[in-house]
């Protein structure tokens, strides 16, 4: 996948201004950067939901823009970034609406279809969980279950949006192991929206950090996760140190100024 | 195996019901007598049942069918599990339509038609007004209906009190609009029948893609869904399976609401599913309140939107209590 000088926002506020992304099968990249950078606009971008005002987004030198929703579908997946649902669809029906843009003319799924979901649902961990309902199991096992909607689209693209917002540590860091090993493996291209700066350093084979709508470094997890991009990025108080041959990003405990400010 | 239960229970409570109705009315018929006159006995009898039994309880099932059905495609498509045509305004619209047909004399075949008509602009309205903030919620898809519905309600008065052709049927006429399945002839129903099985059949073919609505719009966007397309599909059958139900029966609440949402704690999310059970569901549902409206207060008979509505409503707040924790 590789999107060239995307601009795009929305009515008079422009997003991103000018932003180069690609992602080749096999790899995680992770978009980091600070709230606000268009890192969300850049993923809608990529997965053909904004349409920018200019620049192109091609997969396989296909033009995404030229697509219509269906084919899009079947090309780039999106796992979303709020999996609630008030109704009680089960584990295997929601990972079902992975091949809605596979439907057949009177909108019934075929045997190729119930395959993609059990594989879907097998590569993601999730067959235990298949019978049970969406709105009965834990948050780590719903995410597991949007995961696995979006493997069964069986597309080339995968695109994840923080798609560790909601979990303890031990479920990102599965969430994420995971999705770096079925990208490996299948040959998928993801791209994930990463808050977590430690997580991107752990799982990503490449990052891209992005500030007010341009790509400020792309390249590897050394190169892009440093002291000083850090803290011209996000600012002050951060702690960048080398452990195990990564980087870590440690926040630092308030300063006494700050506590006399916040005190005062 | 759950699913075939509940499916042989629908079966049989409309057989049952429907029953209920063809036995049941204001002159005693013996079981007998129902049964031949039913296979074309020519008496009095005969004509009651044939006339006026029957096809009554055949609009309740139709009328009741098509509400269920709507309901459960809108609860669908906007995630809201307290939507349905009359909460929504679609059926007030629909009202509107049909009493603008009967007073600017049009043929009794088109006023379904002027009801589908009524019911369009009034959903599309009602669709706009909520997506006014930039997204749908449940509030105020609720609140845009009330807007919609007393704007609507006005306007039938309007046309009632200015119409001399309504002004000398004024009672039947607010009978109907309350919800009556007073007086319906075969043309009728034949119409309404084609009109209701069209919008089923659009019902059932879009349920798929409806499913793809459990996480929000974005998100079946991303599925494959075409939103505009869809949607506009969407409010078109309810606006079809509405004003059918309308240009029949007037304004009959909470059916639409109440069937599906049930069903769904039975039979679980899938549209196609649901909207098949609701069918049968809400045809009993209108078959049962419209044999308490002929038999609560014979030999006066109510308007069977009493019933609906003295049943619903409690089982409308209850919902809305239980639900508020995602109304906003």
């Amino acid at each position: 996948m590789v999107a060239r000088q995307i601009r795009a926002g929305y009515r008079e506020r422009e997003v991103l201004r000018g932003v180069d992304v690609t992602a080749h099968a096999g790899e995680l990249v992770a978009l980091i950067g600070p709230n606000g950078a268009g890192k969300s606009t850049l993923l809608r971008v990529l997965g053909g939901l904004l349409r920018p005002s200019s620049g192109s987004v091609t997969i396989d030198g296909l033009d995404v823009m030229s697509l219509d929703r269906r084919s899009i579908a079947r090309h780039v997946a999106v796992v979303p970034q709020v999996f609630e649902t008030l109704f009680p669809f089960t584990v295997r029906e929601i990972v079902a609406l992975g091949r809605t843009s596979r439907l057949g003319p009177l909108g019934t799924l075929g045997s190729d279809d119930a395959r993609a979901v059990a594989r879907a649902l097998d590569d993601i961990g999730a067959t235990d969980l298949a019978e049970r309902r969406i709105d009965r199991v834990s948050g780590g096992e719903r995410q597991r279950a949007v995961l696995a909607m979006a493997l069964a689209q069986e597309a080339g693209v995968l695109l994840l949006d923080e798609p560790t917002a909601h979990l303890d540590p031990a479920h990102q860091r599965a969430t994420l192991a995971r999705v770096a090993t079925l990208a490996r493996v299948r040959g998928i291209a993801v791209v994930a929206v990463l808050h977590d700066l430690n997580l991107a350093a752990a799982f990503a084979s490449r990052v891209v950090l992005l500030a007010d709508g341009a790509v400020v470094r792309d390249g590897d997890v050394k190169g892009v996760i440093t002291a000083e991009l850090v803290a011209k990025v996000f600012g002050a108080g951060l702690r960048v140190v080398a452990h195990d041959g990564r980087p870590f990003v440690i926040p630092e405990p308030a300063t006494a100024l700050e506590r006399h400010a916040r005190a005062g | 195996m759950r699913t075939v239960t509940v499916f042989a229970l629908l079966v049989v409570a409309l057989a049952l019901s429907a029953a209920a109705g063809i036995l049941v009315g204001a002159v005693a018929i013996a079981p007998g007598d129902v049964l031949s006159a039913l296979l074309g006995a020519d008496n009095t009898n005969g004509t009651i049942i044939r006339e006026l039994r029957l096809p009554r309880v055949l609009g309740a099932a139709l009328v009741g069918g098509a509400l269920a059905a709507a309901g459960a495609l809108l609860q669908g498509m906007l995630r809201n599990p307290l939507a349905d045509p009359f909460v929504t305004g679609t059926s007030a619209g629909a009202s509107l339509g049909a009493v603008l047909a009967v007073a600017l004399g049009f043929e009794p075949a088109l006023v379904p038609l002027a009801a589908f008509v009524g019911a369009t602009v009034a959903i599309a309205l009602v669709w706009r007004l909520a997506r006014l903030g930039g997204r749908t919620t449940v509030l105020t898809v609720l609140l845009a209906g009330v807007v919609l519905t007393s704007f609507a309600g006005a306007l039938v008065t309007l046309v009632l009190v200015s119409s001399d052709r309504l002004a000398l049927r004024l009672r039947a006429v607010l009978g109907w609009l309350q919800g009556g399945i007073s007086v319906i002839n075969w043309n009728e129903l034949a119409v309404a029948a084609v009109v209701v099985a069209v919008g089923v059949v659009g019902a059932l073919l879009l349920a798929p893609r409806i499913d793809a609505y459990a996480f929000g719009e974005e998100t079946a966007a991303a599925l494959g869904v075409d939103l505009d397309r869809t949607t506009a599909a969407v409010l078109a059958t309810t606006a079809l399976l509405t004003g059918a139900a309308v240009a029949i029966a007037g304004l009959i609440g909470f059916v639409g609401l109440v069937i599906p949402h049930a069903l769904r704690f039975l039979l679980g999310a899938t549209h196609r599913r649901l909207i098949v059970a609701s069918i049968p569901a809400g045809a009993v549902a209108l078959v049962l309140a419209d044999l308490g409206a002929r038999t609560a207060l014979a030999p006066a008979e109510l308007p069977v939107g009493v019933i609906t509505g003295l049943v619903g409503a409690p089982f409308f707040l209850a919902l809305l209590v239980r639900s508020r924790r995602v109304i906003a």
